[in-house]
């Protein structure tokens, strides 16, 4: 009986170190990002900011305008006129039901990037929302850089600092080994960066709702299945206690 | 209603078949938790195949379209997204419940004559178990999808003379392509499902034939009353099939917990590089197989390649799960069940799911020095189990095994 639980709690407490294992090796995080994907004005924030900042040379291809407008709750025209900017061959801006693609021609992200920026809609689910939410803080000057700057978590990267006119612009500040511990701000921009904050984890909850849509509705469906299935399995247990009476 | 059913037996033996196998089909009364195992691998077997046959109807087999299509699903066809998780959840939890249900036997020495066939069978579901995850792996054309199974293809690669040959022969072409996707759609949809229900058909059939085992490793047939039923057994229905309803519920809390608030499961249901789509050009810094295939990963980077190649790592990751089948034939004990025997069968067993579980952590993590010799070591903890078995088996000094099974 012993060895029974010995046995049991070994494979339990071995499937828990199991779990326990990270399925990717984190990277140089400085900062979690605040995702509350039921925030309905972060969300709009978000998309707003991203279209603006982001859509330029991303796209979100898998996506479609029509869902943002539902999932969302913003009026299709108010994403017709603000949100779409790609035109079909006469010159005329898609429709909602078209996917989240962009203006951009890939010969000219090619041209200017060296490669097509690459799309958006899984990024979150992919790097995670903490990743973005530090590789959107952490572009730094860097006079080596083509585009003036470099980022501290993807070096070298192609892109330039985007948002820089919302937080301003800041240097590396490098331990005794050369690493970057902080930055600091060496122009200001037009947001404090409290706000500027605010701005990324908005992208970030954007992001992540653009990365699974269906986290907006599966949690609260899921939490009716959750007592359904307690009601019913209480009602089956029930029901073997009944029959089981009888056995001895 | 009962003339209707009248005319079909004469016709069809429903009746017939129905007593058989449900409610004058005997099964011991003394089933603990670990029985519950055998219905629901059936259960999630269902599941599989109803979810598959709705994501068969939206995904697309192409290399352009695959991984679209896959976000299609999640995005545009109503509730997609729940058919989608249902099945990759469903995938792990399928080889979660196969596991238990065969560490079962193990404790219990199912296997042991003469319920060899059905343990045969049962491995073989197994076998097909492994390469229906390995195909449909395949299918959503992300990263890791496209290079585990390049890793995979390889293995086949390292067989001396054939290999290459018969590399490019299960991939259709020089480097895993449209052409490997399409036919490992087809053998994931259509192919492989018809031998694993044909497989389970047969387990069943044989495990009805000769009876199940319990807990105690009694044979219930050998005590009858005097109307020809065994004493300790009771009808499968309406018993087991209201208690295995309770099985299915808390099943179902469990898989539909995941499904609706972790349907990643951190990353190990759903791995992070496959929301990247495929790229022949990039290769990922780490290419590691799901979860369930990494015990046997690990044990096939344990072995030292040979003359440069690493075939003798397939001989023994292939070794590791053919030697399965010959359990029944290792296990020279007469008793059955882990209560009445030694110590040292408790502690080969105890060993073996201790080895089986470091051995799953380190084929999920890179191979540095110290992981290798780690997984060099249980891998010959591995075999020193099946080993160990066979004499253990044959010397052991086990207690008396009682005439009627035992509620406990």
């Amino acid at each position: 009986m012993t060895m029974r639980a010995t046995i049991f709690s070994a494979a339990l407490i071995s499937l828990a170190a199991l779990l326990a294992v990270p399925a990717q090796v984190a990277a140089d995080y400085r900062g979690e990002a605040n995702v509350r994907i039921d925030d309905r004005s972060s969300l709009h924030r978000g998309a707003r900011l991203f279209v603006n900042y982001c859509m330029g040379c991303h796209s979100a291809q898998y996506h479609r305008w029509m869902h943002v407008a539902n999932d969302l709750g913003i009026p299709d025209e108010v994403v017709q006129e603000n949100f779409i900017w790609k035109t079909d061959e006469l010159g005329q801006k898609v429709q909602v039901g078209e996917l989240m693609e962009i203006a951009m021609a890939e010969d000219y992200g090619n041209a200017v990037y060296g490669g097509m920026p690459p799309d958006l809609t899984l990024t979150a689910r992919l790097r995670q929302e903490d990743w973005i939410y530090n590789f959107l803080h952490s572009f730094y000057l860097d006079s080596n850089s083509p585009t003036g700057v470099n980022n501290a978590v993807m070096n070298a990267t192609a892109m330039p600092h985007v948002l820089w006119d919302l937080q301003g612009l800041q240097t590396a500040v490098r331990n005794d080994n050369g690493d970057i511990v902080d930055f600091e701000l060496v122009q200001e921009g037009s947001m404090s960066p409290r706000e500027f904050d605010r701005a990324v984890n908005d992208i970030v909850t954007f992001m992540s709702y653009l990365g699974e849509p269906a986290q907006l509705e599966r949690r609260r469906i899921g939490v009716w299945v959750m007592l359904f299935l307690i009601v019913f399995t209480f009602m089956a247990w029930l029901l073997k206690r009944e029959y089981w009476k009888d056995v001895h | 209603m009962s003339k209707l059913l009248t005319w079909v037996d004469d016709r069809f033996p429903l009746t017939k078949m129905w007593r058989e196998h449900l409610s004058e089909y005997y099964a011991p009364k003394n089933f603990n938790f670990w029985y519950y195992f055998g219905s629901l691998a059936l259960l999630v077997l269902v599941l599989q195949i109803v979810t598959g046959i709705f994501l068969t109807m939206n995904y697309q087999p192409s290399a352009e379209r695959a991984f679209s299509s896959v976000e299609y699903i999640m995005r545009d066809v109503n509730y997609g997204w729940l058919i989608r998780y249902m099945h990759t959840t469903g995938a792990s939890m399928f080889f979660v419940i196969v596991y238990l249900h065969m560490f079962r036997a193990l404790l219990y020495g199912s296997y042991k004559k003469p319920r060899e066939l059905i343990w045969v069978f049962g491995v073989l579901i197994f076998l097909c178990l492994m390469a229906e995850a390995f195909f449909g792996y395949l299918l959503p054309w992300g990263q890791m999808s496209y290079w585990a199974a390049q890793v995979i293809i390889a293995l086949f690669g390292t067989i001396p003379f054939i290999g290459p040959e018969l590399a490019q022969w299960i991939r259709g072409d020089f480097v895993v392509s449209e052409a490997t996707l399409t036919r490992f759609f087809a053998l994931h949809v259509i192919a492989l499902p018809l031998v694993l229900l044909a497989l389970v058909v047969a387990h069943i059939l044989a495990l009805h034939e000769v009876g199940s085992n319990n807990p105690d490793g009694v044979e219930i047939k050998k005590q009858k009353n005097a109307d020809g039923t065994p004493k300790d057994g009771i009808p499968f229905h309406p018993y087991y099939t209201v208690k295995d309803l309770v099985g299915v519920g808390v099943f179902f809390i469990i898989f539909f917990f995941i499904v609706f608030f972790m349907p990643t499961f951190d990353g190990h249901f759903i791995e992070r590089p496959n929301f990247e789509p495929a790229d022949p050009l990039q290769t990922p810094e780490h290419i590691h197989p799901v979860w369930y295939f990494t015990p046997f990963y690990a044990i096939l980077r344990a072995v030292p390649a040979f003359g440069g190649s690493a075939f003798p790592g397939v001989l023994v990751m292939g070794a590791s799960v053919l030697i399965l089948f010959l359990l029944p034939w290792l296990d020279r004990s007469p008793v059955r069940s882990i209560r009445y025997r030694s110590i040292w069968h408790k502690l080969l067993l105890a060993t073996f799911v201790v080895t089986f579980i470091v051995l799953g952590y380190l084929g999920a993590v890179p191979a540095g020095p110290v992981e290798t010799m780690a997984a060099r070591i249980f891998t010959i903890l591995y075999f020193g189990f099946f080993i160990g078995l066979y004499f253990v088996s044959k010397f052991e000094k086990t207690k008396p095994v009682p005439e009627r099974v035992t509620m406990k």
